[in-house]
């Protein structure tokens, strides 16, 4: 006790101390927000920065909750939840993932908040169809991020004799063959499941065409899976593995994207977080390395991303603050700050475009069309099928199984 | 060596203690004797709850739950053994069992060995045995989730010992099992046996300085040759702390998972996935709470099933 009682004191004094240093804080007033979410990294935490000091702004009190890793953050809130001590606020995927915790009737909604400032006018469909869950608004979006963007080393095209960035999935199996002849890694691949599983959505998307990947993903139709169509997507996605290197299983994104970087390798199939390590390392799009969102005029955006749910709570102050809380976060100018150092793009393309980087830029422009936004696996399935489905597939990339068997299993597991 | 110790321990030969000047009220006696009897229930009453409420009830909730629909959270409906027939369709799950069986009786095996031998080792009196228990226990008192990063490091082909060698001047060298489908759950047995081995030493260790010398100056003296009287004579004197080494490195086996997180998350692909590592992922991640408790429960039985049967032969034993 005594310990306590000094340690207490001599951390009074030095936060005295501070404070007179400092500009003293204004006096905590407006209403408090506790906000659970995983964004722990460094470029991460400078973007959740962004929004406290937005909500700080708005006359809010902001306090942090920062739970590394998503899964565990998840199971932090819904424990929470269970037990009656709800945070103000809390992340989640722009996903199913809280849709049985919407069915336990465990959120507040923000209908009064969707319709006075316009969801309906801005946010992309993809993730209305999330967020909107029997005509009430559960969440309101942060982030959009796009997992399958193709980025390439510049050094590496080079070396290679590549002049021109591929236009079309024959033009890329050729520049990874170019890759291959110079003596480089031609797909610099982590052999993890989750990143199998983006491979697998980049070839899906760019082969396979938006009705495809529908009839997959969202209708889980077994006659499409069983298809022709389909099989080529997966002969596809199987063609791509034999062009990574031997020590790739295992291997984490980011130490395959330093493989870019230091033009080892020639390609990546990755989120636009990479850009992240890009910028970290001194490289600039277009200059050191380049972006790809998709072949052809009519490539599609495929959208994963972050919100925050409100849970009920019996503080009388909270709903106050969930309300203020879901309007700062979609307002353009937050937006446009907190992607610039997250590396996704806004929830909201009426926003200054200038500000954002070349791939951007490039991204939110294919956003402007709606036919070209989809969302990814965990907008149209939930967790458990996505899951079912991301082992099918990284057994598949990883043995050699005959691609009907495949088909079957995966037919089987989204039933 | 020290002299043989009753059972009781602490108390002083003669029994019951005499207190001075209340010896003659047996009223007084009659109600200690009760305290007495309870103060040990007392005690055990805690560790008893524990058990009854967390460690039971928590297994028969899971069973229940297994029976159930439940996604994230638990549901009260019943369908029967449906995520059970849906847990032994899927083929990660075989893969994941498989795993564990493997990994299980060479992890057992290569441990228990290795750690006799070390221990037998450290027992012929060597120089600097303190310096050596310390370096051979050391592996054991590390979290396994760095330990194991590090086991991935030096497994890895492109930067670890196989590269190493290869710079050394044997460019032919080859040892890439961390990405080999077929042999990843061999280095996660490796990785295992480096941290366990140490354990196993210190418990055998403790058993082989608790054998009497007058037993190895007889068998010096019938001529009996050094390894045969371990094998023959040491080693089955050693029951109890080979039983308490089957124990320790059984229920490590059955609940392995920091290891594969650390070293292969699983793959290549799911080639090394095991069932703890199978249950967490739909616990959490794909929010299949009835699954992950079928799987769970399953488990359960596996290892019921093997002990109960150890546990039987061992009553048996005692009665007879």
């Amino acid at each position: 006790m005594m310990w306590a009682r000094k340690i207490g004191l001599i951390t009074a004094t030095l936060a005295l101390a501070g404070a007179a240093l400092a500009q003293k804080p204004p006096a905590p007033s407006g209403p408090k927000a506790e906000v659970i979410h995983w964004w722990t990294s460094g470029g991460e935490s400078a973007a959740v920065k962004t929004l406290s000091d937005a909500y700080r702004a708005a006359g809010g009190q902001w306090q942090d909750m920062a739970v590394a890793l998503g899964e565990q953050a998840r199971s932090v809130t819904i424990n929470r939840m269970v037990g009656g001590n709800p945070p103000t606020a809390a992340q989640f995927n722009t996903s199913r993932q809280f849709f049985d915790v919407v069915e336990q009737g465990l959120l507040n909604n923000m209908d009064e908040v969707a319709a006075r400032d316009g969801w309906d006018k801005f946010l992309p469909e993809a993730v209305l169809s999330v967020i909107k869950v029997k005509g009430h608004y559960y969440a309101a979006p942060v982030s959009i991020h796009m997992p399958t963007w193709i980025w390439y080393s510049k050094a590496a095209f080079a070396k290679a004799g590549i002049a021109a960035e591929p236009k079309s999935m024959d033009e890329l199996f050729a520049a990874l063959d170019k890759l291959k002849g110079a003596g480089l890694v031609p797909l610099a691949h982590g052999g993890q499941a989750w990143q199998d599983n983006i491979v697998f959505a980049a070839v899906l998307a760019n082969v396979g065409g938006r009705d495809l990947y529908l009839k997959v993903l969202r209708d889980r139709d077994a006659k499409a899976i069983q298809g022709e169509a389909f099989k080529n997507v997966l002969l596809t996605f199987k063609r791509l593995q034999g062009y990574v290197d031997k020590a790739s299983p295992g291997r984490n994104w980011n130490d395959a994207t330093a493989m870019l970087i230091t033009g080892k390798a020639g390609v990546q199939f990755m989120g636009d977080w990479a850009k992240g390590e890009f910028t970290l390392a001194g490289q600039q799009p277009g200059r050191d390395f380049g972006c790809i969102a998709g072949f052809g005029p009519s490539s599609l955006y495929i959208i994963q991303g972050d919100v925050f749910v409100f849970p009920k709570t019996s503080h009388p102050d909270s709903l106050k603050a969930q309300k203020l809380l879901a309007s700062v976060i979609t307002a353009p100018a937050t937006q446009v700050a907190f992607s610039n150092k997250k590396g996704s793009i806004p929830i909201r393309t009426d926003v200054d475009a200038s500000k954002l980087d070349l791939c951007a830029q490039q991204g939110l422009a294919i956003m402007k069309d709606k036919n070209r936004q989809i969302g990814n696996g965990e907008v149209y399935m939930t967790p458990d099928q996505n899951g079912a489905l991301a082992d099918i597939l990284t057994a598949y990339w990883n043995r050699n199984i005959p691609v009907e068997k495949i088909q079957k299993q995966i037919a089987e597991a989204l039933k | 060596m020290n002299p043989p110790r009753s059972a009781s321990g602490a108390s002083p030969p003669g029994g019951q203690r005499q207190w001075p000047g209340k010896a003659g009220s047996t009223a007084f006696a009659g109600w200690r004797r009760i305290l007495r009897g309870l103060v040990p229930w007392g005690a055990l009453l805690p560790m008893a709850l524990t058990v009854l409420v967390a460690y039971l009830g928590a297994t028969l909730w899971s069973l229940r739950v297994s029976m159930s629909s439940a996604r994230t959270f638990p549901s009260d409906d019943f369908v029967g053994l449906a995520q059970y027939e849906r847990l032994f369709d899927n083929e990660r799950w075989q893969l994941s069992l498989q795993n564990l069986a493997l990994y299980g009786v060479l992890f057992i095996v290569a441990t228990v060995v290795i750690g006799f031998l070390l221990a037998v080792f450290i027992d012929q009196k060597v120089k600097g045995e303190g310096a050596l228990r310390t370096v051979f226990l050391y592996p054991y008192a590390m979290s396994f989730v760095a330990t194991g990063l590090v086991w991935q490091w030096v497994l890895n082909p492109g930067s670890g010992l196989q590269q190493a060698v290869r710079q050394m001047g044997w460019p032919d060298f080859t040892f890439d099992w961390i990405i080999d489908q077929d042999k990843v759950i061999y280095t996660v047995v490796i990785a295992s046996v480096w941290q366990a081995s140490g354990l196993v030493m210190a418990l055998m260790l403790a058993g082989l300085r608790g054998i009497d010398d007058e037993l190895w100056k007889a068998a010096r003296i019938d001529g009996i040759p050094t390894w045969r009287v371990y094998l023959s004579i040491v080693l089955p004197m050693m029951g109890p702390t080979l039983a308490t080494v089957f124990v320790l490195l059984f229920t490590g086996v059955v609940k392995v998972f920091d290891a594969v997180v650390a070293m292969t998350q699983g793959g290549p692909g799911t080639a090394s996935d095991v069932p703890a590592k199978f249950i967490m992922d739909h616990l959490f991640g794909r929010a299949n709470l009835a699954l992950a408790s079928a799987g769970a429960i399953v488990l359960l039985l596996t290892v019921l099933a093997l002990v109960a049967p150890i546990l039987y032969a061992r009553s048996r034993g005692r009665s007879a």
